[in-house]
């Protein structure tokens, strides 16, 4: 029952969806305001049809309707309820009813929470949006039905949701990153909705600034779990592992990034407006091209297509129109929002132009080495795979003169500047933080590799350059009042970026690996840590059974004792490695139990990551940044005409 | 020339010699860090060659992995029913190595045709089988050892999960666990 009405709900959601387009559309050429204004009650009405069906297909899964395919092959029966509730994103069918549920939300939220906004711009916004949600409903109905059921299979338990995804990491991971994705939907439809209107001003940008950075900041934070869910539960100490899927998520953060510093540019100085309506364009593509692709399975391998035509076809078709559909609406229409001025050579104009630039070149090389494998295939010149140095490589040549510019752009003046002026402001900061990295690495006898000195002092530079700043704009106005949300956002962001940058420095360059065999009772000595195991035990949980084990980590005063397990899930007899960690803000200890090697002996996975911690630190800053940016006031009063 | 136009010309002139030195970088990364597949038959053939780094993959073969009882040095063979290649290793395998499943191994060929993987793949779930692997096999073959393949979510023929049973590795895992 519960499935069918979901089903009925989804129909009426498209049709509101389709009324969002049509009837203002309409609106708009026959300038009857009534029409136009009517958006809002069909935004409303496709918001409540669609969180109907979705909780319809919630209500299906906590019933464990296994009639349902959808629930059978993602659930079971004593899967705890809180994963059932994740499981409803866990495959393709359902992520998809996510999405165009979140695309409803935001969609709403721009029709209930922008009433200064320019009802002309307003209208266009939302309808774009509405073809959008329209385009996935019609998608979700034809091809990915997370509704269908089945009555060969009757006695059964359910099929389990995947045991890498029971996890509290992917409680919140997906949701925040589908967030993010469909956040960047908004920019999307006010770039649009800005071309399609061909009229140049510059409050839109002001309007559009806090969609961004609210997307933006769910996307950090979606990432930044992602990150950590992928170290503790993928077993093997990484944090990221240039996979398809990761790039997918790391591509529009990476445009939308660039897109938050164009818009501060558009807003204050009217300048680069046609190359942010791209960049807007360009984010919410990728997102579109990330979840599509990625969630259809298509990345892993162009032979999905053959094996649902279907769904392949109507993906390109879908990605075809609104991409180049609003590539060629950008071609057709630039010109029309172009302006013909140049900023000095040193200026904050150009320092942000520089900044976009390589973000958007980092974001195709990602690009690059993502669809490069796919493309060879499906030429059918081979097959082959693109590994992670190629984007290890690329990523500290690109970032280390990313760290320099973010170092000075920050204290480069409006307009115009002197290079020499900048670099006598920052003499302190450069020498200091020169010295206090260098300083720092030799006290604690690491090696001074190159490359690790020059990264490593790079991004101290950002982290000193950025208090600076702070402690100029307080000397400068005595009072905190010089201190807005969107400055405070910015320092803090600013400092969080430096923080992961460090992390990644030194994790990368100072963490060490070792696999043994190991007995229980068993001493071993690894990176001056002495770590002892000492014995284990089965256990018996609510959807599997497993050994768990427990190692002692002694150095000095310290001593830990922790559990890394071994379990097998009950359903797909799928074995899962559960790591431990001994973690302290300056270095993790990392445990993996790999197999049973003979009677006794286990062969175990050792990992000491000094700073790891810092990633997602710096990450979780970002994400505080981007909400101090968000709480700003001037995004919410009304313009004095 | 205008002052203005002069100023645009160096500013893409500026632009375009940096993603040119992105680009050469990005085409340097990349030749150094593509590793191309090959299936065991490929390799027999001697037609590969053994500096590069390469993936090969292919079946474990039932019976073939042999660990050194004193270090963690595992050594198995991969086939894909027409030729079969060694694979040694040292390390901790991933979870979903057994045998008979689909793996893909990356490292570099020796000179005496054998494979020295610096590491292995097997991934997601029980019911995966690397997409190149697949392809690889003949579709009678993996009919003839009804190897588990991927079938769309939606279909109902993927719904009655096929029941193993306990085998190779796991088995070990399995007596471990619930002794």
């Amino acid at each position: 029952m519960m499935a069918e009405l979901g089903v009925y709900a989804l129909v009426w959601a498209l049709l509101f969806s389709l009324l969002l387009v049509l009837v203002p559309v309409w609106g708009i050429y026959t300038k009857n305001a009534t029409w136009m204004n009517a958006a809002t009650t069909y935004v409303t009405g496709q918001l409540i049809f669609i969180g109907l069906a979705y909780g319809c297909l919630c209500g299906c899964f906590l019933q464990n309707d296994f009639t349902v395919v959808y629930v059978l092959a993602n659930s079971s029966l004593h899967l705890p309820w809180f994963y059932k509730l994740c499981a409803v994103w866990g495959g393709h069918e359902g992520s998809m009813l996510l999405w165009v549920l979140i695309l409803a939300f935001w969609t709403s939220a721009v029709a209930w929470a922008s009433p200064h906004l320019d009802r002309d711009i307003r209208v266009r916004v939302l309808v774009v949006l509405g073809a959008l949600s329209a385009g996935f409903i019609v998608f979700i109905l034809m091809t990915s039905n997370p509704f269908v059921r089945q009555f060969v299979l009757t006695q059964t338990e359910g099929r389990d949701l995947n045991p890498l995804l029971q996890d509290i990491g992917f409680l919140f991971h997906p949701p925040m990153l589908y967030m993010g994705y469909v956040g960047f939907a908004v920019a999307f439809a006010f770039a649009i909705a800005v071309l399609w209107l061909g009229r140049l001003e510059t409050k839109w940008a002001k309007s559009l600034r806090p969609w961004t950075m609210a997307a933006w900041c769910c996307l950090t934070l979606g990432i930044t779990l992602g990150s950590w869910w992928a170290y503790r539960e993928l077993g093997w100490g990484g944090w990221w592992f240039w996979d398809p899927v990761e790039n997918a998520s790391f591509m529009p953060w990476l445009v939308g990034t660039a897109l938050i510093h164009a818009l501060i540019l558009v807003e204050k100085r009217n300048q680069f407006v046609a190359w942010t309506l791209l960049l807007a364009i360009t984010g919410f593509s990728l997102s579109l091209v990330g979840t599509f692709l990625v969630r259809s399975g298509v990345l892993t391998s162009v032979h999905a297509f053959a094996v649902d035509p279907l769904r392949g076809l109507y993906i390109l078709m879908f990605l075809g129109v609104v991409i180049g559909g609003s590539l060629l609406l950008f071609a057709w229409r630039a010109q029309t929002v172009v302006q013909h001025r140049l900023p000095d050579w040193v200026s904050r104009e150009s320092a942000m132009l520089l900044n976009n630039i390589f973000l958007v070149v980092m974001m195709l090389t990602v690009l690059l080495g993502t669809v490069y494998p796919l493309v060879i295939d499906g030429l059918g010149l081979g097959k082959l795979s693109v590994g992670a140095p190629y984007f290890n490589q690329v990523f500290t040549a690109l970032s280390t003169p990313l760290l320099l510019l973010m170092a000075f752009g920050l204290h480069v003046n409006w307009q115009r500047d002197s290079f020499l002026g900048v670099l006598r402001k920052l003499g302190w900061v450069f020498g200091l933080g020169l010295l206090c990295p260098l300083l720092c690495l030799v006290s604690v006898h690491y090696p001074l590799y190159p490359m690790t000195c020059l990264g490593a002092v790079l991004a101290t530079w950002v982290m000193f350059s950025t208090l600076e700043k702070v402690r100029q704009r307080l000397l400068l106005s005595k009072t905190a009042k010089k201190i807005n949300g969107a400055f405070l956002g910015m320092v803090i962001a600013h400092f969080g970026f430096s923080v992961t940058a460090l992390g990644i420095i030194i994790s990368n360059s100072y963490g060490i690996e070792d696999d043994l065999k190991m007995t229980p009772g068993e001493h071993t000595l690894f990176a001056g840590y002495d770590i002892q195991f000492l014995q284990e035990a089965s256990i018996r949980g609510p959807n599997y059974h497993g050994t768990r084990s427990s190692f002692l980590i002694t150095q000095g005063q310290h001593q830990a004792t922790i559990y890394p397990e071994k379990r097998i899930y009950d359903v797909g007899k799928m074995p899962m490695t559960e790591s431990a960690i001994d973690v302290n803000p300056v270095r993790d200890i990392y445990i993996a139990m790999g197999e049973p090697l003979d009677a006794t002996a286990w062969s175990i996975r050792l990992y000491y990551k000094p700073f790891v911690r810092w990633i997602w630190a710096g990450g979780l800053m970002m994400f505080i940044g981007g909400c101090f940016g968000l709480s700003d006031r001037r995004f919410y009063r009304k313009e004095a005409a | 020339m205008h002052p203005l136009r002069r100023r645009k010309l160096s500013v893409i002139i500026g632009i375009l010699l940096l993603v040119a030195l992105a680009a050469g970088l990005v085409l340097y990364a990349l030749r150094q860090n593509i590793s191309l597949f090959y299936t065991p038959s490929q390799i027999m053939a001697g037609s590969v060659p053994t500096l590069n780094a390469i993936r090969v993959g292919g079946v474990v073969v039932k019976g073939s992995i042999q660990r050194d009882p004193n270090s963690l040095d595992v050594q198995f063979k991969l086939t894909d029913y027409a030729q079969t290649v060694t694979i040694k290793y040292q390390g901790v395998l991933p979870d979903l190595f057994r045998e008979e499943q689909g793996v893909i191994a990356q490292g570099t060929l020796q000179d005496d045709l054998s494979f020295q993987a610096t590491q292995v793949l097997a991934k997601h779930d029980e019911n995966y089988m690397p997409p190149e692997v697949k392809a690889s096999l003949q579709p009678k073959l993996l009919e003839k050892v009804s190897l588990p393949t991927r079938l769309p979510p939606n279909s109902l023929a993927d719904v009655p999960r096929p029941d193993h049973g306990i085998q190779g590795t796991r088995s070990v895992v399995a007596e471990k666990l619930t002794s």
